[in-house]
Parts: C-alpha cells; structure tokens; sequence
C-alpha cells in the first residue's frame, strides 16, 4: 500500500506541473486563473494522500482544510477585480 | 478493503489526467473551464472516497467527506466566477476559423 501511494503522489506533483504550464503560458489572464484553481484542488488531495503515507491524517487534514478556504477567498478577490475593470 | 480503495483511487487519477489533457489541448478558455471544473470535481470525489475508505471508520473519515464537502461547495463558485469576469470584460468565444 505504501508503495502504491508513493506512485499516486508522483503521478499527482506531474499534474501539478502540467497546469503549472498553462499558468506561466495561457494567453489571457483567465487561464491562468483556472489553472491557480486547478493547481490548488491538486494540492489539497496531495496534502491528504501525504497525510495518510506518513500516518498522520489527523495533522493534515486541517492543513487542507485551511487551504481550501483560502483558495476561494483568493480566487473570488481576483475574479470580481477583474470583472469591474473590464478590460481583455 | 484495499482493492476497493485502490480501484477509487485509480479511477479518480484517471479523471485527473483527462482533465489535464482538456487543459493542455482545448484552445479557449471557455473550453477549458468546461474540461476543468467538469472532470476535477469528479476525480476528487472519487479519489477522497478511497482514501477515507482505505482510513477506516472514525473521525478522521468524517473529517475528509467534510473536505469533499468542502470542495463541492466551492469548486463551482469559483469556475463560475472566474468565467463571469471572462465573459463580462469582453473575451469574445473561440470559433473556427474557416469552416
């Protein structure tokens, strides 16, 4: 099981850099806002499956959940910035 | 009740990367919100349901369905709002060119 986790926790920081792409490349600044929102629901379920490979659920989990909101508060300021100033 | 987990956790990483494949492929924004927020949201349902049955009955699987829970709630306002400042600034839909 450990070493089945350890592959999940590769396969998913190779995610990460994939929408890591999209955020240094994409063309408006749209796109790298859903790929901010991307990397950070990866991230999250990268903490957990952390958590449960070094038997410390318990810790990590209220790490995630604390990223989880601050993920939306920053995404929300950034959208609705965006929206007022209406530009392309 | 290892398979088990082992067959979600499967299953959610393949949701996963057919997300980052729409994301790299798919040539509008609009597009790839809709590849985005559609098949992540699927993935993370299935891979945080085999680890909190791979964790076993108790607190901390109360704890990570509160996570998914968590995530559900907010994984749509937050599609929803990037692309409504999209569409509100005047970012014209992707069409194709000659037909």
């Amino acid at each position: 099981m450990k070493t089945f986790l350890f592959c999940v926790l590769v396969v998913l920081v190779i995610l990460i850099g994939v929408y890591l792409y999209r955020v240094l490349q994409g063309p408006t600044i749209f796109d790298r806002l859903l790929g901010h929102n991307g990397i950070s629901t990866k991230a999250i379920i990268l903490l957990i499956v952390i958590g449960v490979y070094f038997e410390r659920v318990d810790m990590f989990i209220d790490i995630s959940i604390g990223y989880a909101l601050l993920n939306l508060v920053g995404a929300l300021a950034v959208a609705k910035y965006l929206e007022q100033k209406g530009h392309p | 009740m290892d398979i088990l987990s082992i067959i979600f956790i499967i299953a959610g990483l393949f949701f996963m990367i057919v997300a980052a494949i729409g994301v790299i492929r798919l040539p509008d924004v609009y597009s790839r919100s809709h590849a985005v927020s559609l098949t992540d949201s699927l993935g993370a349902f299935l891979m945080l349901v085999g680890i909190a049955l791979h964790d076993g009955l108790g607190k901390n699987m109360l704890k990570i369905l509160m996570v998914l829970a968590l995530l559900y709630l907010l994984n749509p306002v937050i599609a929803h709002a990037t692309i409504r400042a999209a569409l509100r600034s005047g970012l014209k839909p992707w069409q194709k060119e000659s037909s």
